[in-house]
C-alpha cells in the first residue's frame, strides 16, 4: 500500500474513532440524563478515542518511514557477496543496485547485482505492506481499547489535557533542537577548520583570499585565512547603515508618535512598514543598478576616485531597509511612555518639542537602544544587498568609497558551487558562521537585557 | 439638549434641565448658579464657559471668580466635570483631540483663550499638580531644575540650586531628601512623589496652582502631610483644587463650588457649603444621599 493511501486510512480510522467516542458519550449522557453526569464533555471522550487511535501508529509510521531506508540498505549490503571495505565504494554498489531496482541500469547487469536487486525490491515492498498493516493493527486496536474503556466516570479531559501539553512540549523542544543543533555543526565544522588553519591567523590575520590550490604549481593561490578585512568590511557597512537608518527611522518614530494625526499615522505607519516587506534582493538591484553608479559619478566630479561597487553604497540601501525596523520598535517605545509624564511636563510650560526632547525621549532611550540593538544585528547578518553592491573584494581599507565584503558575503561565495568538505576553505565559511551567530546573540542577548531594564522603570 | 440664556448678570440660565437617570429623586433643577460666584479680588476669572468634546458638552456656561490668595474647592459627583473645568484653566485640554473650549476666561485680565495667547508662558503662569503623582524618570534635583532651566529663570548653578532647595523646602520634602537629590524621583514613596511634583510646580514661581484631586492615590498620612501644605502656600499662591474628599474640601478651602451633570450649582464659602447650603443638589451630595 502507498503511504499517502495510508495516511488517508489511518485519518479516516481516526475520524471515526472520534466519532464513535462523541456519540457513545452523548448516549451515555442520555441515559443518565443529562450531560452533567459525564466526567467530561462528549467532545473530551471523541478526542480521547482519537488520540489512542491516531497518535501511536502515526508515530509508529513516522519512525518507519525514517529508519526503513537505513536498515533496508543494510540487509541487501549484508546479502552481497563480496562488498567492498570503503564507505564510497558501498554507497557506490548501492546505488547501482537500486538504480537496477528501479530499472534505470543502462548495459548489461552481472547476475551478482542482478540477485541484489531482486532482494531489495521484496524487500521494499514486505516493508511497505507490513508498515501498513503494523500501523493499522495498531490504529483500530488501539483506538477499540480507548472506546473499551469508555465509562461516564472516565476523566477524559483531564488525559486529553495532558496529550495536549505534551504535543506543545514536544513542539517547543523542536524549535530549540534546531538551534542547538545548528550550533552544535557549525561549531564541529568550524573546529575541523581550526586544525588546518590556526584560531589567531585566523582572527588576527590582515589578508583574505580563500583560494586553494589543487595543483602545486599554480599561481597565487596559497590560501589566507585572516578575517580581519571581512570584519572591518562589515563594521563599516553596517556603520553607514545605522549612520542612515538611526537619525531617520528615531526622527520618523517621534513624528509618528507625537506630531501626526490619527488619520495620518493611520496611513503613515503600514507604509512606512512595507519598507520591512520589499525583498532584499530587490533592494540589492537598487544598490548595484541604481545608488552605486550614482555615487561613484557623484565622486567622480568631485574628483574622488571611487569603485563602481562600493561600500557606501551598500551602506545607504541598507540603512534604507533598516528604517522601518528603528522606526516601529521606537514608535512603540515612545507610545509606551506614560500621557501623564507628557502632562507633567506641558503643565510647567515646556513647548512641545521641549516635552519630547527632554521628557520623553529620555524616558524612551533605553527601550530605544534596545531597538536599534537589534537592528544592528539585522544590519550584520543582511547578505543579499552587500553581495550586489558592495562587491567581493576584501580590501583591508576605511575608504567608503571603495569596495568591501563582509562575512555574510563570504559565506555565500565560499558555499556556492561545488564544494569539497575538507578543504579550509569551504570550512572557512563555518568558522565565519560561527562568528556572526556569536556577535549577533551577544548583540541580542544586550538588546533583550536592555529592554527588559527598561520595563521595570515604569509601575 | 437645553437652550441657554444670558441674563443681565451673566448668570446661567438653563430653560429646561435634564437631570435624567433619577439620580435624586426631588425634581431639583439647575437654573443658575446660586450663591457667590464672583468676589472681587478675582485672579482667575471665568465667564459663560462651555466644553466640548466633539459633539458631546462637558460643562454647562459655568462662570466662576478665584480669587487671589484663596483655596476654592471643586466637588461633585464623578463625571460631572470638575476635572474638564480645572483643566481649562491652563489649557492642558488642549492636547486632547476634538476637545473646544467656549467663553471668556482670564488671568489677572490677560486673556487665557485666543488666537494671540502663547500657551507656554500661560503654563508657567498657571502650575499643575495631578491625580497621580508624575515625576519624570530623572533624579529629584532634575526634577525640580526642570522647570527653571526651560524657562531660563536660572542659568547659573548656584541660583539653580537656591531654587531647587527653596522649593523642595517649600514643599515639605528637603528634609527628606537633601542627601539623595541625584537619586531617580521615581524612587521616593507616594506621598514624596506628590511632593516632588508640588515643589517641580512651584520652582517656576507660578501665580497659581491647579490641584485635580492630589490625594486620590495617597494614604492618610501622606493626604495629611499635602493639606498642610496647601495651607501654607495659600500665602503665596491662588489654588484651586479638585476634590472627591468633602472632608478634605472643608479642610483646605475657603471657597468651595459644587458641580453637577456640566453645570456649577453653586458656589459659597465653604462653611456655608458645608454648614447651610443653598441648593438642595449641594445638600443632597454633601448628605451623603448620592455622589
Amino acid at each position: 500500500m502507498q503511504t499517502p493511501t495510508l495516511f488517508a486510512l489511518l485519518l479516516l480510522l481516526i475520524l471515526v474513532a472520534y466519532g464513535t467516542g462523541f456519540s457513545r458519550a452523548l448516549s451515555a449522557a442520555r441515559s443518565l440524563g443529562g450531560l452533567r453526569n459525564l466526567a467530561s464533555l462528549p467532545s473530551y471522550y471523541g478526542i480521547f478515542a482519537a488520540l489512542w487511535c491516531g497518535l501511536p501508529a502515526l508515530i509508529l509510521l513516522g519512525a518507519w518511514l525514517i529508519f526503513d531506508d537505513a536498515i533496508i540498505r543494510a540487509m541487501v549490503l549484508n546479502s552481497v557477496a563480496d562488498k567492498p571495505e570503503t564507505i564510497s565504494g558501498q554507497n557506490l554498489l548501492y546505488a547501482q543496485i537500486q538504480n537496477l531496482a528501479a530499472g534505470h541500469m543502462l548495459g548489461e547487469a552481472t547476475p551478482r547485482l542482478q540477485e541484489a536487486a531482486d532482494h531489495l525490491s521484496q524487500l521494499r515492498s514486505s516493508s511497505n505492506n507490513m508498515q501498513a498493516f503494523m500501523s493499522l493493527i495498531l490504529a483500530v486496536g488501539l483506538g477499540a481499547f480507548a472506546l473499551l474503556r469508555f465509562s461516564p466516570q472516565l476523566r477524559a479531559r483531564e488525559k486529553v489535557e495532558k496529550v495536549l501539553r505534551a504535543i506543545l512540549i514536544a513542539c517547543a523542544c523542536a524549535a530549540i533542537f534546531t538551534t542547538v543543533g545548528i550550533l552544535f555543526s557549525v561549531l564541529f565544522e568550524s573546529l575541523r577548520f581550526f586544525q588546518s588553519v590556526p584560531v589567531t591567523e585566523f582572527l588576527f590575520g590582515l589578508h583574505w583570499s580563500p583560494q586553494m590550490a589543487l595543483r602545486a604549481d599554480q599561481v597565487g593561490s596559497s590560501g589566507a585565512f585572516g578575517a580581519v578585512p571581512l570584519f572591518t568590511g562589515t563594521l563599516m557597512v553596517s556603520a553607514i547603515a545605522m549612520f542612515v537608518a538611526v537619525p531617520i527611522g528615531l526622527m520618523a518614530a517621534i513624528y509618528l508618535a507625537e506630531y501626526a494625526s490619527k488619520r495620518v499615522r493611520a496611513v503613515a505607519k503600514p507604509i512606512l512598514e512595507i519598507l520591512a516587506g520589499v525583498p532584499t534582493v530587490v533592494y540589492g538591484f537598487f544598490a548595484a543598478l541604481t545608488v552605486a553608479p550614482f555615487i561613484r559619478d557623484l565622486a567622480t566630479s568631485v574628483g574622488l576616485e571611487a569603485s563602481s561597487e562600493s561600500a557606501l553604497a551598500a551602506g545607504l540601501v541598507m540603512g534604507i531597509m533598516i528604517i522601518p525596523f528603528v522606526s516601529s520598535l521606537s514608535d512603540d517605545v515612545i507610545n509606551a511612555v506614560p500621557q501623564s509624564l507628557r502632562d507633567g511636563a506641558l503643565g510647567l510650560g515646556s513647548t512641545h518639542s521641549e516635552t519630547v526632547r527632554k521628557v520623553v525621549i529620555p524616558a524612551a532611550l533605553p527601550g530605544i537602544v534596545g531597538g536599534v540593538l537589534l537592528a544592528v544585528s539585522r544590519a550584520i547578518g543582511e547578505t543579499m544587498i552587500v553581495v550586489m553592491a558592495a562587491g567581493l573584494a576584501a580590501n583591508l581599507t576605511a575608504n567608503p568609497l571603495e569596495s568591501v565584503t563582509t562575512v555574510t558575503v563570504q559565506i555565500v561565495t565560499l558555499l556556492v558551487g561545488d564544494q569539497e568538505f575538507d578543504s579550509p576553505k569551504t570550512l572557512a565559511a563555518f568558522a565565519l558562521g560561527l562568528m556572526l551567530f556569536v556577535t549577533t546573540l551577544v548583540l541580542n542577548f544586550i538588546a533583550l537585557h536592555v529592554v527588559k531594564k527598561y520595563r521595570e522603570q515604569y509601575d | 439638549m437645553s437652550t441657554m440664556t444670558l441674563d443681565a448678570a451673566g448668570r446661567t440660565e438653563a430653560a429646561q434641565s435634564e437631570l435624567t437617570g433619577g439620580q435624586i429623586a426631588a425634581s431639583a433643577e439647575v437654573r443658575k448658579t446660586v450663591g457667590k460666584p464672583f468676589c472681587d479680588t478675582a485672579k482667575l476669572r471665568m465667564r459663560n464657559v462651555n466644553v466640548f468634546y466633539g459633539e458631546a458638552q462637558a460643562i454647562h456656561s459655568v462662570s466662576l471668580d478665584i480669587g487671589r490668595n484663596q483655596v476654592v474647592a471643586m466637588i461633585g459627583p464623578s463625571g460631572c466635570g470638575k476635572s474638564t473645568f480645572l483643566r481649562c484653566l491652563n489649557r492642558m485640554n488642549d492636547t486632547i483631540e476634538g476637545c473646544r473650549v467656549e467663553g471668556e476666561l482670564s488671568l489677572d485680565g490677560d486673556p487665557i483663550y485666543g488666537p494671540k495667547v502663547d500657551v507656554v508662558p500661560l503654563r508657567a503662569r498657571v502650575g499643575m499638580v495631578f491625580q497621580k503623582p508624575n515625576p519624570f524618570p530623572k533624579s529629584i534635583y532634575e526634577n525640580v531644575a526642570y522647570g527653571p532651566k526651560i524657562h531660563g529663570i536660572a542659568s547659573r548653578r548656584a541660583d539653580l540650586d537656591e531654587i531647587v532647595e527653596s522649593s523642595l523646602r517649600r514643599a515639605g520634602l528637603w528634609n527628606e531628601v537633601k542627601d539623595r537629590l541625584d537619586k531617580p524621583g521615581t524612587g521616593l514613596s507616594g506621598g514624596q512623589q506628590q511632593r516632588l511634583c508640588i515643589a517641580r510646580a512651584i520652582a517656576v514661581s507660578p501665580e497659581v496652582i491647579l490641584m485635580d484631586e492630589p490625594c486620590s492615590a495617597l494614604d492618610p498620612i501622606a493626604t495629611a502631610r499635602i493639606e498642610e501644605l496647601i495651607d501654607e502656600l495659600r500665602e503665596n499662591y491662588t489654588i484651586a483644587i479638585v476634590t472627591h474628599s468633602m472632608q478634605q474640601a472643608a479642610r483646605v478651602s475657603q471657597r468651595t463650588a459644587y458641580f453637577h451633570l456640566g453645570r456649577l450649582v453653586e458656589v459659597n464659602d465653604t462653611e456655608t457649603v458645608f454648614t447651610n447650603p443653598e441648593h438642595e443638589l449641594t445638600e443632597a451630595y454633601i448628605t451623603g444621599r448620592f455622589g
